[in-house]
C-alpha cells in the first residue's frame, strides 16, 4: 500500500503544480500571480482539519473498544497534522504579507488555526510525557475529543450562516458558484489530493514503526528482527 | 450493561457535547463578532472610544488624496449606503488597496470625528477568475438584468 500511495503522491503534486503554473491565468481580477499559494495553502488548510477529525475519531474509538492500534493510529496521524497546520499558517502568512499586507492578523479563521497547531502539539506533548503508553494513550485521546470543538470552528468563522455577520479578512470560501476558474480548481484539488495521498503514506509507515516499538518485547518481532540481522 | 455499552453511551454524551460546545461557541462568534466594527457602528458610538480598533468597510471611489506633500493619504471608508468615516494614514498601502476595494483599518478615532489608522489591510474577494473572464460575466450579468426589466 505505501509505495502505491508515493506514486500516487508524487504523480498528483507533480501534475497539480504543473497544471498551476502552466494552465491557469497569471493575474485574476484583483490578485497578481502571488494567487497561486492557494494550490498549497487550501490543500493544507484541509488537511490540517481533515485530519484532526481523523485522530478524534480514532482516539474515540481506542477509547470506547479498547483497542490499542485504534490509539497507535491516532498516535501516528498527529505529527502529520500538526505539519499540515503548520504549512497552512505559513504559506497562509506569505499570502496575507503579499495580498493583504500583513503577516499575521488576529482574524477569527487564523487564531482558531493556530489555536488548532497548539491542539496538535498538546496532543504529542501529553502522549510523550507519560511513561505508560496505555494512560498516555488514553489521556491523549480525551484531549484530542474536547480539541475537536476546534474545527467547526475554524470552518465556520468564515462560511457562517450570515454573510455579514462573519467579519474576517478572510473571504468567503464557499465551494462552487462559478467564482473560480477551471483550471485553477482543478490544479488546487489535484495538490490536496496529494496532501491526502502523502498522508497514507506518512502514517502508515509512523504505525508500522509505532508497533514495532510497542511490540518488542513479543516473540513476533524478534522474530522479525533476527531474520533481518 | 456491559462497561462496553457505557463506553458507548459515554462517546455518544461526549461527542453531543462537543456539537452543542462548539454550536454555542459559533453563536456567540457571530453575534459579538468584533474583529471589525461597521462604519455605521462606528458613527452610532459602539466603537471603543480611546482604544485601538478596526474598522471595516469598502474605500469611497473618489475618496482618495494625499494631504499636501506628506505621505499621509485621506480616504472614506464607507459601507455604500449612508455611512462614512474619514481616515488619514501615513506609511504604504498594501499592493490590493484601490478605490472601491474593502478595507480593513486599525487604529483611534479621533476628537475631530477622523480615524486616525496604524495600520491600512486591504482585502479581496473569492473569486479566482482571469480578469477577461470576470468581466465577461459580470456584462453578461447586467444583461440579464436589463433584459428581464424590459420584459417586465
Amino acid at each position: 500500500m505505501i509505495p502505491f500511495f508515493g506514486w500516487l503522491t508524487a504523480l498528483l503534486t507533480i501534475g497539480g503544480l504543473y497544471w498551476g503554473f502552466f494552465e491557469t491565468p497569471d493575474t485574476l481580477s484583483d490578485q497578481k500571480e502571488y494567487y497561486r499559494i492557494i494550490y498549497i495553502h487550501v490543500g493544507a488548510a484541509w488537511m490540517s482539519m481533515w485530519l484532526y477529525i481523523m485522530m478524534a475519531t480514532w482516539a474515540l474509538a481506542g477509547l470506547v473498544f479498547q483497542t490499542r492500534l485504534y490509539f497507535m493510529i491516532a498516535k501516528a496521524i498527529a505529527p502529520t497534522g500538526a505539519i499540515a497546520t503548520f504549512l497552512a499558517l505559513w504559506t497562509g502568512a506569505f499570502w496575507g504579507k503579499t495580498s493583504w499586507g500583513t503577516w499575521w492578523d488576529w482574524d477569527p479563521r487564523m487564531t482558531s488555526e493556530l489555536i488548532l497547531l497548539f491542539l496538535y502539539m498538546g496532543y504529542m506533548a501529553l502522549q510523550s510525557a507519560i511513561d505508560d503508553p496505555r494512560r498516555a494513550d488514553r489521556a491523549a485521546a480525551l484531549l484530542a475529543l474536547v480539541g475537536l470543538v476546534c474545527v467547526p470552528i475554524i470552518f465556520w468563522s468564515i462560511n457562517c450562516p450570515n454573510p455579514n455577520e462573519c467579519a474576517a479578512l478572510h473571504q468567503s470560501s464557499k465551494p462552487g458558484g462559478g467564482n473560480m476558474d477551471p483550471n485553477i480548481l482543478i490544479a488546487m484539488l489535484a495538490v490536496a489530493l496529494a496532501f491526502w495521498m502523502y498522508s497514507f503514506v506518512a502514517i502508515l509507515m509512523r504505525v508500522r514503526n509505532i508497533i514495532l516499538e510497542r511490540e518488542r518485547h513479543t516473540t513476533w518481532v524478534n522474530k522479525l528482527l533476527e531474520k533481518k540481522q | 450493561m456491559k462497561p462496553r455499552h457505557k463506553r458507548i453511551v459515554f462517546a455518544a454524551i461526549a461527542v453531543v457535547a462537543i456539537g452543542i460546545a462548539a454550536k454555542l461557541i459559533i453563536a456567540s462568534i457571530d453575534k459579538g463578532s468584533s474583529y471589525f466594527y461597521s462604519p455605521k457602528k462606528v458613527l452610532a458610538g459602539e466603537a471603543p472610544k480611546d482604544q485601538v480598533f478596526r474598522i471595516g468597510g469598502l474605500v469611497k471611489v473618489g475618496s482618495m488624496q494625499r494631504i499636501g506633500k506628506t505621505l499621509t493619504v485621506e480616504f472614506i471608508i464607507t459601507d455604500n449606503q449612508s455611512a462614512e468615516v474619514t481616515t488619514h494614514y501615513t506609511g504604504i498601502l498594501p499592493d490590493l488597496f484601490k478605490e472601491g476595494q474593502g478595507v480593513v483599518a486599525k487604529g483611534r478615532l479621533g476628537e475631530n470625528g477622523i480615524f486616525n489608522a496604524e495600520e491600512v489591510l486591504a482585502k479581496h474577494d473569492e473569486k479566482y477568475l482571469a480578469p477577461e473572464v470576470k468581466d465577461a460575466l459580470e456584462e453578461a450579468h447586467n444583461e440579464a438584468i436589463k433584459n428581464k426589466e424590459t420584459a417586465q
